[in-house]
């Protein structure tokens, strides 16, 4: 893999962000840069990822101080340009508050935080983030939220599908998306979204805690790969 | 001239809201079976300071949209009064 730099951006409160950078190190050629949420510079960053955390202690709602950080409007700018940006679980709400992506995340509906492994489903396995998964494959992945419960309006939901920006979806381990595995209540048990031009991810569960055997699953490894391939362009 | 301005921002009522609901279930345990429903929302103060009561609407308009409530699932209310 030739040469690519992967700007991880730090709120005060994320607490995925080295986890992160630890799993983006480990794919040769990849260097990770931490970029702080006071800054302006992306660092010539060829991708950007939001990590996952409780960024400004979730006050107000998850995401939405976060999302007018100094750095945000550099993020914003480089998601417009067509550039990728991923959004883990708390970047998952930063994203949506940002409106780089539809709808929103809501309280869980059996209101408790869970934390524990999921299984998701991929449901489109041709976006920048998702070609190096089968179609229909259950992936294992941590997820760790209060607030995952993903919401929109009856209209959003019908344009996300009727363009294929769904790409994951709660499942149980034979991949039925049933409502016993909609464990937060997302509509349409949605776990994971694109934007209508594919170059801006966001997801509730957690690819970099699934990134390595020693940690239960490296199903989350592929996502990371697909990215930095894209990125290079090879 | 400083405005105080008394915002409500209200969960949309096609969202469920479980904070409510969960509320609700107490009050039934308490014995208030006549409680229907509770809807949880929030309440802001803010003080602004604009030279007239209508320039003072606009911003807290436009502050409620950009950032105290997401439009995807919540509402806003706001009265203004002045402030001596």
């Amino acid at each position: 893999m030739a040469d690519v730099t992967a700007g991880i951006v730090v709120f005060p409160g994320s607490n995925c962000d080295h986890d992160t950078e630890f799993a983006v190190a480990s794919f040769p050629g990849v260097r990770p840069v931490m970029l702080w949420h006071n800054d302006h510079d992306l660092q010539g960053s060829d991708a950007i990822i939001l990590p996952g955390g409780f960024s400004f202690g979730d006050y107000l709602r998850c995401g939405s101080i976060a999302r007018f950080s100094p750095i945000m409007r550099e993020v914003i700018e480089f998601a417009r340009k067509g550039r990728p940006v991923l959004g883990i679980c708390n970047g998952f709400q930063v994203l949506v508050e940002s409106e780089l992506l539809e709808g929103a995340l809501m309280r869980n509906t059996g209101k408790k935080f869970i934390c524990r492994e999921a299984t998701i489903k991929v449901v489109n396995d041709s976006t920048i983030f998702s070609d190096g998964y089968r179609m229909d494959e259950v992936l294992r992945m941590p997820v760790a939220h209060g607030e995952g419960n993903y919401i929109a309006s009856p209209e959003t939901i019908e344009s996300l599908e009727e363009h294929g920006q769904i790409v994951f979806r709660y499942s149980d381990a034979e991949g039925r998306v049933t409502e016993e595995a909609n464990f937060n209540g997302s509509l349409g048990n949605i776990a994971g979204i694109v934007n209508r031009e594919g170059n801006v991810l966001g997801l509730m569960p957690h690819p970099e805690r699934a990134s390595e055997t020693l940690l239960g699953s490296e199903d989350g490894r592929r996502l990371f790969e697909s990215l930095f391939r894209h990125v290079t362009g090879a | 001239m400083a405005y105080k301005a008394k915002i409500r921002v209200t969960l949309r009522p096609s969202i469920l809201d479980v904070q409510g609901k969960a509320a609700q279930h107490a009050l039934a345990n308490l014995g208030y079976s006549s409680v229907e429903s509770v809807r949880i929302g929030k309440y802001m103060e803010v003080t602004i300071d604009e030279d007239t009561l209508e320039d003072a609407g606009r911003v807290c308009t436009e502050i409620c949209h950009k950032l105290l409530s997401n439009p995807v699932m919540e509402d806003f209310t706001f009265e203004l009064e002045p402030v001596n």
